[in-house]
């Protein structure tokens, strides 16, 4: 079937106003937050309903054409870069908050809710939904159970997936079938726990069931500055050391500092070559103990200045340098890569050493702004497109750190994804054989590869015969020596 | 083929590690002809593409505290033993990661960890368990509400395919999302998709403070009641639990952990939740552990947190109405382990399943037979609905396409 008669055929089951072909308003959509990547759709369809991306799967699998599913369009490794000769899905229309119910401590959510906006509906009962990208004020929950979704609190609560106990997907089949529910534990294979995180390779989620945590009783912030990053690397290990697990540890060095200066006038201690945001919450008797623990070992590891938040306006000052920094790179840089590499903490400086020396043989710099509790750097590269030969270099460099990470016994991404961007990168991290595996389950859920594909994966895995999923007539059939009665 | 040059060819990899099986073998009743105890990933690799040569049907054992779960297998020739792959490869305290191997026993594992005051915060109701077992059974227990999970501590895994083929996911870094999650498919998989030989965890930094508030409810409903205060408060509690034995009132307690000063306070505000008969001491003895006894037949009920009281006050309905002892103990969390006497009538146990079903499913949650006499799960529906079974047995069919690995144990006979 061409995209002409799908986009027909589309026009007549969701409706015109949520078909769109004309180029000015697909080009909106042809890349994500990764704008390196620039792919203009086919065809962008924007369902109303969960029915309604049933059909469009449907359709597309019956017209053997990919889609790619898209929410806000934050994402950072290229996982909603749209398909060529596709569909791309965006779910920004299903943004109803089905279900708050405190009672059972769940939350039921269309995909295109806002990250943020769970929090909000929430709050009023005294509950919040704990993973909180940077993007949380515009990234929404489908992308965050497609891409698994981390921030800064997730070094207490986890990442979305320890959060998500439901989804109710249209599989690649075009059928809907529902993981997991309010209730923890159900048998079977966790194929929700398989689904989250595997970047919209698996299907597409129209519906998820979310954990609410109870609001702490007490949140305690500081900004510890000192003169290098070996000082904070130092007061981070003590303070797990310590047995302290605080809700975030977050690291800056000079360079992020400036740029978020420059950016949202943050006021960070002058001359710091990095600071520390450390953020406590719980029980408040609890809390404040292990504060006085935290600004205890902040000291004996040389901090020249702590600030400690008064009131939640101070903790969002302290907050604003942080979650703008890589918004605010591009104040010091014309262009910039964002790297998501992990690395055991404990590595932590003698990375930043190597990737000093790295950033240093290329005359390329790179500012650093990471979740040092859990050893996810973001590294980024910055350089200038318009000087010929320097994005190769950075892309060079890139690379580069994200080895280094792997040879650290790490992990090429913590919580931005794969995507399109890194796919090149895991046959480094995992074997032949571990991506043949992997594969497998995307198999299992869609042999003809047609949900956002191209992703993830270096290369596809023929699939071959699924037993008890054959489509179309029988060969018996086809070739005229059976019947179907 | 013969036995003979079967075990000759497992032999040829696993040297002296090979034996014909003997009565103690069998499994669920179900008789094997060989057991193979490789020492190492590779080697299990090796037993396992001579197992797939000779279209063996095989089972992963470890200590054998859970063979009697799920159903039993369909067919039966191999026994690998896990538990000559034993001990603590790597205890990176610093980072708060382990990797072990699959044949760990929990204890030791906890030993090793505690040595760095830390711990696995996952419970081991049968503490002879290995990890390895344990990731396969899913086990966890009361201190569920604060850590979750094994599928919440389990960071990478190393594991060998029916066709002998090792693969790994995951990582040794907590924070990782580069390829499919496979850990948490293997997590509860009853060796259906492979055989775990090593395994990444998360650990966390021992409690230096401790309390437990007790509590006593009337009833199921007021129990319900009095968990869901506490789940509703802020004292952060790391496990709420409660316990109804076959008749009498309804125990509750509450686990906080945390430093000194802290826990005093937040026991102080427990008890105010709880009311003025609520003691702080030390954990009652039934803690932590089954209702079921290795011979009972020991039900998993699972619920939302509005669910526990209902299901606590049926299971006590149902046992005088069918004339059967049932105890009840579990997480408010909404996870209930019940119990009925191992000579409990098959179809007695079929009646009371009916009923906790339908209430359970009422409260969007599962009845699961985790365990019982062999005649009694054969003569039951033991996994029960499954949503999402057609995807299921497509992963199967994939990952072992003859439906060597632990046939029918599983889910819809998986």
């Amino acid at each position: 079937m061409s995209i002409h008669r799908l986009a027909e055929r589309l026009r007549t089951e969701i409706g015109r106003a949520n078909v769109l072909t004309d180029r000015q308003q697909l080009r909106t959509y042809e890349c994500d937050g990764l704008a390196v990547y620039k792919v203009m759709p086919a065809l962008v369809a924007l369902p109303d309903n969960v029915d309604q991306v049933a059909a469009v799967v449907g359709a597309c699998v019956e017209a053997g054409v990919p889609y790619v599913a898209r929410g806000s369009g934050t994402g950072l490794s290229g996982g909603a870069l749209p398909h060529a000769d596709g569909v791309l899905i965006v779910t920004s229309k299903l943004r109803s908050i089905l279900e708050v119910d405190p009672d059972n401590q769940r939350a039921v959510v269309e995909p295109g809710v806002i990250n943020l906006d769970v929090t909000r509906a929430a709050a009023p009962h005294g509950y919040y939904y704990a993973p909180d990208p940077s993007s949380q004020q515009i990234c929404s929950i489908g992308g965050n159970v497609a891409e698994n979704s981390g921030g800064a609190h997730c070094l207490k609560y986890g990442f979305t997936t320890n959060h998500v106990m439901g989804v109710k997907v249209v599989s690649p089949d075009g059928d809907v079938v529902t993981l997991g529910g309010k209730a923890p534990d159900p048998p079977g294979y966790d194929l929700l726990g398989a689904f989250v995180g595997s970047e919209g390779t698996l299907g597409i989620a129209t519906e998820v069931t979310v954990r609410l945590m109870r609001a702490p009783e007490s949140v305690r912030t500081l900004l510890a500055a000192f003169h290098s990053t070996d000082d904070a690397g130092a007061a981070v290990s003590s303070i797990i050391g310590a047995g302290v697990i605080p809700a975030a540890i977050e690291m800056m060095d000079a360079l992020a500092i400036e740029a978020a200066e420059a950016a949202v006038h943050c006021d960070y201690p002058d001359g710091a070559g990095a600071v520390l945001v450390v953020e406590l919450d719980g029980p408040a008797a609890e809390v404040e103990e292990q504060f006085e623990q935290v600004e205890q070992h902040c000291g004996l590891a040389k901090a020249f200045e702590i600030r400690v938040a008064a009131d939640d306006a101070e903790r969002a000052l302290i907050w604003k340098g942080r979650r703008s920094a890589f918004a605010a790179v591009g104040r010091i840089s014309p262009d910039y890569i964002v790297q998501d590499g992990v690395i055991p903490r404990t590595a932590l400086p003698e990375v930043l050493r190597r990737m000093g020396e790295l950033s240093d043989d290329r005359g390329l710099r790179v500012a650093n702004v990471f979740h040092a509790g859990d050893g996810n750097l973001h590294p980024l590269v910055l350089f200038d497109d318009t000087i010929e030969g320097e994005t190769e270099k950075a892309e060079e460099l890139s690379g580069a750190i994200l080895d280094l990470c792997i040879e650290y016994g790490g992990s090429i991404t913590g919580e931005h994804g794969v995507g399109m961007d890194k796919a090149k990168h895991m046959p480094r991290m995992y074997t032949d054989d571990d991506l043949d595996t992997m594969q497998m389950l995307r198999c299992a859920f869609d042999p003809d590869h047609l949900s956002n594909p191209g992703k993830v994966f270096p290369t596809p895995r023929l699939c071959g015969e699924v037993p008890g999923r054959h489509k179309g007539a029988h060969p018996l059939q086809e070739q005229g020596l059976a019947e179907v009665f | 083929m013969s036995d003979d040059e079967v075990l000759d060819d497992l032999r040829k990899v696993c040297d002296d590690r090979v034996r014909p099986a003997g009565c103690d073998d069998s499994i669920d009743g179900v008789q094997p002809r060989h057991v193979a105890t490789p020492s190492s990933t590779e080697e299990t690799a090796e037993v396992l593409r001579v197992a797939a040569q000779h279209g063996l049907h095989i089972v992963a054992r470890g200590s054998g505290t859970k063979q009697r779960w799920g159903n039993s297998p369909s067919q039966l020739d191999l026994v690998v033993q896990t538990t000559a792959m034993g001990g603590v490869v790597e205890h990176a305290a610093g980072d708060l990661i382990t990797v072990v191997r699959a044949g760990t026993t929990m204890t030791d594992l906890q030993n090793v960890l505690a040595s760095a005051d830390q711990q696995l915060a996952l419970d081991s109701p049968l503490p002879s368990a290995t990890i390895g077992g344990t990731v396969a059974t899913d086990t966890s227990g009361h201190r569920r509400i604060l850590y979750g999970t094994m599928r919440d501590l389990l960071i990478g895994i190393t594991f060998v395919r029916a066709d002998g083929v090792v693969a790994k996911a995951g990582g040794k870094v907590v924070k990782n999302v580069a390829g499919y999650d496979f850990g948490k498919l293997l997590t509860g998989s009853y060796g259906t998709l492979g055989v775990i030989t090593e395994v990444a965890l998360r650990l966390h930094p021992l409690p230096r403070g401790r309390r437990v508030v007790t509590s006593t409810a009337a009833d199921g409903d007021a129990a319900g009641v009095a968990v869901r205060r506490v789940l509703g408060s802020q004292v952060v509690p790391t496990a709420v639990e409660a316990d109804q034995p076959a008749d009498g009132p309804v125990t509750v307690a509450v686990l906080l952990e945390g430093v000194e000063a802290g826990v005093e306070a937040r026991a102080a505000a427990t008890v105010a939740l709880l009311g003025p008969e609520s003691v702080v001491g030390d954990a009652p003895e039934w803690f932590g552990r089954y209702p079921f006894g290795a011979d009972d037949v020991g039900l998993k009920v699972t619920t939302t947190l509005s669910g526990v009281g209902p299901i606590l006050s049926l299971a006590r309905s149902v046992s005088h109405r069918h004339g059967v002892s049932i105890s009840v103990r579990g997480s408010a969390a909404g996870v209930l382990c019940a119990a009925l006497p191992a000579d409990t009538d098959p179809s007695t146990v079929a009646l009371v399943l009916e009923e906790l079903r339908a209430l359970a499913a009422a409260y969007d949650g599962t009845v699961v037979v985790l365990t019982g006499p062999t005649e009694t799960r054969r003569a039951l529906d033991v996994w029960g609905a499954v949503a999402g079974l057609a995807l299921m047995r497509r992963l199967k069919d994939q990952l072992d396409p003859d439906h060597r690995l632990s046939p029918g144990r599983f889910v819809g006979g998986i």
